[in-house]
């Protein structure tokens, strides 16, 4: 007689392309999950799939839209490879990314005498520094006095949000713009060019890639990149090979935050070219540059790919709220649910299956 | 016909009565257990008599534990048998282990600390009414522990206890619920040679009262004190049972390793240098913030041995790390080279030549994700070659691993695979090859060998040896008495943070040792040899 015996077990290595398969599979199955949503609201899921499908990458216009909205997911997930390899779990891009708009917004708009060609790389420069600044203090706090930098940097984005609240309400509001909390326009020369016919502010995309290559660098090539990485493989064997904790983990809240703090500056300078209440000027880019950052296996380089998928998903969510009537939370939904798949789908990995057929006494 | 696999066991239902003396009380038959990628138990035949200590003896790994975790009910075995007093059984777990009678004292402990010695004992039992009426269970434990010689108050609580009186607690646990077959994993490790002493005795008096005993262990001495018959393990097959009088220590090595076995490291006279390391009263905090290193002094010299034998948890890992930079001292000073250099952050002191072999090789020496290449530089990537600025020159750095590999002999596929795939033997050659492949002038050694197999053994004690002749000074730790005994050539020996007594190697007493191990102080302190020098 014949038994089957079906037994799970540890996998010593993962293969790199049960990863990426993985990766696929945990998108596949949250499409599936969310489906249910499409069903309960009435909708029939492969319409509500098609419809986004083809609003972000079906036309010129739509494609064009996705890359606009990869520009500042790509700066923020690549950011957060590199917090995330050291095993420090920044949250914070949102607030980072508020901040880095506001330093925009304060060099364009409140700083008089600066000579008109240097204010843009200006306003870049502040907001990296403001971003950086925003990622340091929980760093900081981490690493002296191990406060949970994921409760830190949480907190600090509220603080962000309400700082922008305060300013678009209270004294940055502009004047000319009939009671809207909005601070005033920007002068033309702090604009960042745009792809003529497009929203492309190519500056700010260039930046995203120049510094995804850069962070690759950085991880893998660099003394830096290596104590980055042996910080996130095993603290203790950092601090046994006399690595400085407090140096790396401060030094990847600043990159984490400074390249927040850049896309901050591409939303404000490059598309609404003034200040708006946050959630005006970031739909969650932070938050959902996690999802980016994870997707893309916290490799630099994916990253580019995955900022786009999700690009395209913010797009064609705007898509099916404006086509099928959906809100806005569906897509928010959505993008939990992949995070989640992928999460899961990531553990699933470490373990194989094995089947025995055997013969029974 | 194949119903077994689906099929309900017999009822585990206490055998009553005391067995008789010589009765096979436990067979099993055809055990074989496999767990991913390892064969822990296979095909295993393995009795058990009523009035005798047996023996489970076997290196690391050799499946001693995997195949007593069967017998207990922790794990199911894939194939193979187990009869009780006669009677098939399938024990599904320690429960069905219970009520046959079988009792396991596992290497690390399951008490709750909290709680006291009578509470601990009374915790599970299957006769346990809901207010427990402790002072009939509190009568009966003293009762048990007069008889069998298991000194320990009931009314004590755990965490007052020393690790040597909790074991007792967990053998009072188990004789509380009616073991007659006692099984002991390792319990030696964790014991003074005084504590060891007591605890064969009352083995041997429960054995001759008719239980049966189980003892795992990897020291040849221990089975030869106190054994009546010996199973040895070899690589998860039973190579031979053999009645303890008719073999001897010899045999019983081959039969463990495969092959002969040098018992006697060959070590030349030590020539003394300078002094490397000096430790002057120092002190410091263990985690819990409370003074675990009380004062020591101690100088190490070149091309010397120095040996910190005692009990793990008497303040040696304090005092490592205080050596090492990784714990700050509250008093005292270290001084490397005549130069001071307390509380220096570990990258300061690795720059002056200290290497660090650690206690836990796999939490702090390793990065198990990355490359045996990657681990390897783990303390010199900064310096040429294998950086330039802040760039890393990854063709140099394999080139040097590949040199590493093939000189320590480091058993891996590649430089490039993950070392968390690599055995633990070839981990400690890994840590070695990094360390010492500079030149280094204090090694710090912890627990060098532990878990590691005889062949890893004999490889990193001689390797040690090596650098001692070529001048370095090294610092050893370690709970193995005999490697502190074999290797070093003056002997501190550490308790509760303070030296009991430092010994030159020549003039040993192990009777002594041990007696320092449990606290007692050395009337007349030997003055450092090296002074002369």
């Amino acid at each position: 007689m014949l038994g089957i015996r079906v037994r799970v077990e540890r996998r010593a290595v993962t293969p790199t392309w049960l990863l990426a398969a993985a990766s696929a599979l945990s998108v596949a199955s949250a499409l599936l999950a969310i489906s249910a949503l499409f069903w309960w609201y009435g909708v029939d899921p492969l319409l509500a799939y098609r419809r986004i499908f083809a609003g972000a990458f079906g036309s010129t216009y739509g494609l064009l839209e996705t890359l606009v909205k990869s520009i500042p997911l790509m700066l923020c997930g690549v950011g957060l490879t590199i917090a995330f390899r050291a095993l420090v779990w920044n949250i914070g891009a949102e607030g980072q990314l508020l901040m880095g708009a506001v330093a925009a917004t304060a060099i364009a708009l409140f700083v008089p005498g600066i000579p008109k060609p240097l204010v843009l790389p200006l306003m870049f420069l502040s907001g990296f520094l403001a971003g950086a600044a925003w990622g340091v203090i929980p760093g900081v706090l981490k690493a002296k006095f191990r406060a949970d930098e994921v409760v830190t940097t949480l907190m600090m984005n509220y603080i962000a949000s309400e700082l922008v609240n305060y300013l678009v309400y209270g004294p940055w509001k502009g004047p000319e713009e009939w009671g809207f909390p909005y601070s005033s326009k920007f002068p033309k020369y702090a604009w960042i060019p745009t792809i003529p016919g497009t929203r492309i502010h190519y500056v700010t995309l260039a930046l995203a890639v120049a510094s995804a290559a850069a962070a690759y660098l950085l991880l893998m090539r660099t003394t830096i990149g290596y104590e980055i990485r042996v910080t996130g493989g095993n603290p203790d064997a950092a601090r046994y090979a006399g690595m400085n904790y407090f140096r790396t983990v401060v030094l990847v809240m600043l990159l984490s935050g400074g390249l927040a703090g850049l896309a901050g500056v591409g939303e404000v300078a490059g598309i609404h070219h003034r200040l708006r209440y946050p959630s005006g000027i970031s739909p969650g880019y932070g938050y959902t540059a996690i999802i980016v950052a994870w997707l893309g296996r916290l490799n630099p380089l994916a990253v580019i790919l995955t900022s786009i998928l999700f690009g395209g998903l913010l797009v064609g969510g705007d898509a099916i709220q404006v086509a099928l009537g959906l809100p806005i939370a569906v897509v928010n939904v959505f993008n939990g649910a992949i995070l989640l798949f992928v999460m899961g789908g990531d553990i699933l990995t470490r373990y194989r299956i094995r089947v025995e057929w055997r013969r029974g006494r | 016909m194949g119903g077994r696999l689906f099929g309900r066991s017999p009822k585990t239902r206490l055998v009553s009565g005391r067995p008789r003396k010589g009765e096979v009380v436990v067979e099993m038959r055809g055990i074989t257990k496999r767990f991913p990628g390892v064969l822990a138990n296979d095909h295993v035949d393995f009795e058990v008599r009523a009035g005798e200590v047996h023996a489970l003896l076997g290196e690391n790994g050799a499946g001693k534990t995997t195949l007593m975790n069967v017998l207990y009910g922790i794990y199911q075995p894939d194939e193979g048998e187990i009869y009780v007093r006669g009677r098939k059984v399938k024990i599904r777990s320690p429960r069905d282990a219970i009520k046959l009678g079988i009792g396991m004292v596992h290497q690390h402990f399951m008490l709750v600390s909290p709680h006291t010695v009578a509470e601990n004992i009374a915790l599970g039992l299957s006769t346990a009414k809901f207010f427990l009426p402790l002072r009939e269970v509190e009568r009966k434990i003293s009762e048990l522990s007069k008889k069998y010689g298991l000194r320990v108050d009931p009314k004590a609580r755990i965490w007052q206890l020393s690790t040597g009186e909790q074991q007792r607690v967990e053998i009072l646990k188990a004789l509380y619920r009616g073991a007659n077959i006692l099984i002991l994993d390792e319990p030696t490790s964790v014991l003074t040679p005084g504590e060891i002493k007591e605890l064969f005795a009352t083995l041997r008096r429960m054995a001759e009262e008719g239980r049966a005993i189980v003892f795992i262990t990897h020291k040849l001495d221990e089975v030869m004190a106190v054994s009546d018959r010996v199973t040895v393990l070899r690589k998860g097959r039973v190579v031979a049972t053999l009645e303890t009088s008719k073999t001897n220590k010899r045999e019983l090595a081959r039969l463990m390793v495969g092959r002969e076995v040098l018992f006697q490291l060959e070590k030349s006279p030590a020539r003394i240098g300078g002094v490397v390391l000096e430790v002057r009263n120092l002190q410091a905090l263990n985690d819990k913030g409370l003074l675990a290193l009380k004062g020591v002094s101690f100088k190490v010299h070149e091309g010397e041995i120095f040996g910190i034998a005692g009990v793990a948890g008497n303040g040696q890992r304090e005092l490592i790390e205080v050596i090492t930079g990784l714990r700050r001292a509250v008093k005292g000073k270290v001084v490397l080279l005549g130069e001071d250099v307390t509380n220096r952050t570990p990258r300061e002191l690795i720059d002056r030549g200290v290497c660090h072999i650690p206690e836990e090789r796999i939490r702090t020496g390793l990065v198990p994700d990355m490359s045996v290449a990657e681990n390897l530089i783990l303390k010199s990537y900064r310096r040429p070659p294998f950086s330039r600025g802040p760039l890393l020159n990854y063709s140099e750095i394999r080139r040097y691993a590949e040199k590493l590999v093939s000189e320590y002999d480091v058993m891996t596929p590649s430089v490039d695979t993950p070392a968390k795939l690599l055995s633990g033997g070839n981990i400690q050659r890994l840590i070695l090859a990094r360390e010492t492949s500079g030149k280094p002038r204090l090694i710090v050694a912890a627990h060098p060998t532990y878990g590691l197999d005889v062949g890893a053994t004999e490889y990193i004690r001689r390797l040690l040896l090596k650098f001692r002749d070529g001048g370095a000074a090294i610092l050893l730790v370690s709970e193995d008495l005999e490697e502190v005994l074999s290797l070093s050539d003056r002997i501190a020996v550490m308790f509760e943070g303070e030296f009991m007594g430092v010994v030159d190697a020549d003039d040993v007493d192990v009777e002594e040792i041990g007696l320092m191990m449990a606290g007692v102080r050395r009337m007349e302190v030997v003055e450092n040899v090296g002074d002369k020098g």
